[in-house]
């Protein structure tokens, strides 16, 4: 989105969506005909260019883009196996960080994790389903289950033509390919499983999702590191907002807590072998958690028609790259991703209420994110709340985003902002309210969210209160 | 042994820097030879690899590990220290 498009006045505060997306498609097409055009011969002037342009939108009606709104949600966690237990671990503000429990755990340095224990894929799928589906992928059909049967919503028919999926994980199927790489090298054997390829392949979950449910429009799977589900809620929202999807399911799982992958994190040395404690002056690393959330994003008069519960609106989205550094973080790389989140969603910075932190709990991230923020919101910075719920259900890579819009969702619906636990020893280099130990009451219209990979990749996603 | 142990130490560290072994002096600290975190990652990676011994550090509080890599002299010291421990 153009920074000329972002130029958003107060008058814009509170207006809907549609006509805040109409005047932005509008703004645009003014600077790409000419300035100072009354809107309808801005439109015309958008219809005379050929559709291959492509900084143009399709014209569709007076409004161009469609409102997003999310009507259901789901997730698998070490909190819990479903959205309103994982809430309630938000609220009592409850580690889900324990002892890791798997084949060969003893051979590791680090011993702890955001683990989902007694996990039995029996209980949910077939014999022949568990030969296929990894645990990342089991992760998503459960969450994806919760959250389609709270839409209310069928695929069967036009629907599903219209509707698709699109996850992000950064692993995929690690279990697998640690198993297998198990057995043929240290086992000696020569011959696996003849599902091991669909079984890991990264775009397995999004793949069962479309199966499972109908969805024949766009599938795809996206890896972007520990931003990858905020990519793809981005993109699932910019397909519905386009209108190229009614319906998207969306969000992201990991499931890297085994042994192989533990011991490639342990390399990098930024683990902690006791407790996430981001933004504690006492921190020293983050804690892995596996899990997944997904989320159904439809279209907004399509939800308002059928008397759909929106559980909250998707604003906007920004990304942007560091183009720095394969690891450390950049404060200018972030702040660009958090403020062209808030121009593409027309908010001001003080309408933001609260923000879910990336807050891994290193060194390096935690002040880099909060001096972005403290840039970013200016005087507003002190105003608002920002919180890492990683301190509870652990990073869980290419998924933490989407358990920790879960987070969002409760701070705009219930009014309940999820706290940073563990925090100890306050740091003057992260000197914002982050919510320290305990969950607040608090009514805030807007948030944010926050997702910075390894690779220098941002991701920051805007939602309203519904 | 110990000097043995020294110009190893020196060698991977100069190879990290692109420096030749005899410019590294025992006050340098890692900033001002040039090795930043994920430098001083590898670095330590290879020392590990090179004597067979497990060296506590974690980059995200360099400062309070057991092992000092505040300076040159003090890296080689701390090595010469676990490699002793090992033996």
């Amino acid at each position: 989105m153009s920074p000329k498009s972002g130029k958003s006045g107060k008058d814009d505060k509170g207006r809907a969506g549609k006509d805040r997306a109409g005047s932005d498609r509008a703004g645009r097409t003014r600077s790409k005909a000419k300035p100072g055009a009354d809107e309808t011969a801005a439109r015309d002037a958008v219809a005379a260019i050929p559709p291959a342009a492509p900084a143009v939108a399709p014209v569709q009606g007076a409004s161009g883009l469609r409102r997003v709104v999310i009507t259901g949600a789901g997730t698998v966690n070490a909190l819990g196996l479903d959205v309103a237990s994982t809430l309630a671990a938000f609220r009592d503000g409850r580690s889900g960080i324990t002892q890791l429990d798997f084949r060969d755990v003893e051979r590791l340095t680090i011993q702890i994790g955001a683990q989902v224990h007694d996990w039995n894929p029996e209980t949910y799928f077939n014999r022949q389903q568990i030969l296929l589906y990894d645990k990342f992928t089991q992760f998503t059909l459960l969450a994806a289950k919760e959250a389609v049967a709270q839409s209310g919503l069928s695929f069967h028919g036009e629907l599903g033509l219209c509707s698709g999926v699109v996850l992000g994980t950064a692993g995929g199927g690690l279990n697998t390919w640690d198993e297998n790489y198990r057995v043929v090298y240290e086992e000696g054997k020569n011959r696996v499983h003849p599902f091991v390829v669909p079984k890991l392949m990264n775009n397995a979950a999004a793949s069962h999702v479309s199966m499972e449910f109908g969805l024949r429009g766009p599938a795809f799977t996206v890896a972007t590191a520990c931003a990858s589900s905020n990519h793809a809620m981005g993109l699932a929202f910019q397909m519905v907002r386009s209108g190229a999807a009614q319906v998207m399911l969306t969000g992201g799982a990991e499931a890297m807590l085994c042994f192989g992958g533990v011991k490639a994190w342990e390399g990098l040395r930024v683990m902690s072998k006791d407790g996430c404690r981001p933004f504690s002056a006492n921190r020293n690393g983050m804690v892995q958690g596996e899990g997944a959330g997904v989320f159904v994003f439809e279209d907004h008069d399509h939800a308002r028609a059928r008397g759909a519960d929106i559980l909250a609106e998707v604003v906007g989205f920004a990304m942007s790259a560091d183009a720095q550094d394969i690891v450390m973080p950049s404060a200018q790389g972030a702040e660009r991703a958090i403020t062209g989140a808030m121009r593409d969603a027309r908010l001001n910075p003080e309408d933001v209420g609260y923000i879910n932190a990336h807050g891994t709990g290193t060194a390096a991230n935690d002040k880099t994110e909060c001096a972005a923020v403290a840039h970013a919101f200016g005087h507003h910075a002190d105003r608002l709340m920002m919180s890492s719920t990683k301190s509870m259900h652990g990073h869980i890579i290419g998924g933490t985003g989407a358990v920790e819009l879960l987070a969002c969702i409760m701070a705009l619906r219930d009014g309940v902002i999820a706290p940073t636990i563990g925090y100890q020893e306050p740091d003057p280099e992260c000197a914002l309210d982050v919510v320290p130990n305990t969950a607040r009451e608090a009514r805030v219209d807007a948030v944010l969210s926050n997702a910075f990979a390894f690779g220098g990749l941002n991701a920051v996603l805007a939602l309203r209160r519904a | 042994m110990p000097t043995q142990v020294h110009d190893r130490i020196v060698a991977i560290i100069a190879e990290q820097a692109m420096l030749d072994p005899a410019d590294i002096r025992p006050d340098m600290t890692p900033a001002e030879l040039g090795i930043d975190s994920l430098g001083m990652v590898e670095s330590i990676f290879a020392i590990e690899e090179a004597f067979d011994i497990s060296i506590p550090f974690n980059a995200n509080e360099p400062e309070k590990s057991d092992f000092d890599v505040s300076t040159m002299g003090s890296i080689v010291a701390a090595v010469e220290k676990l490699v002793v421990a090992k033996a």
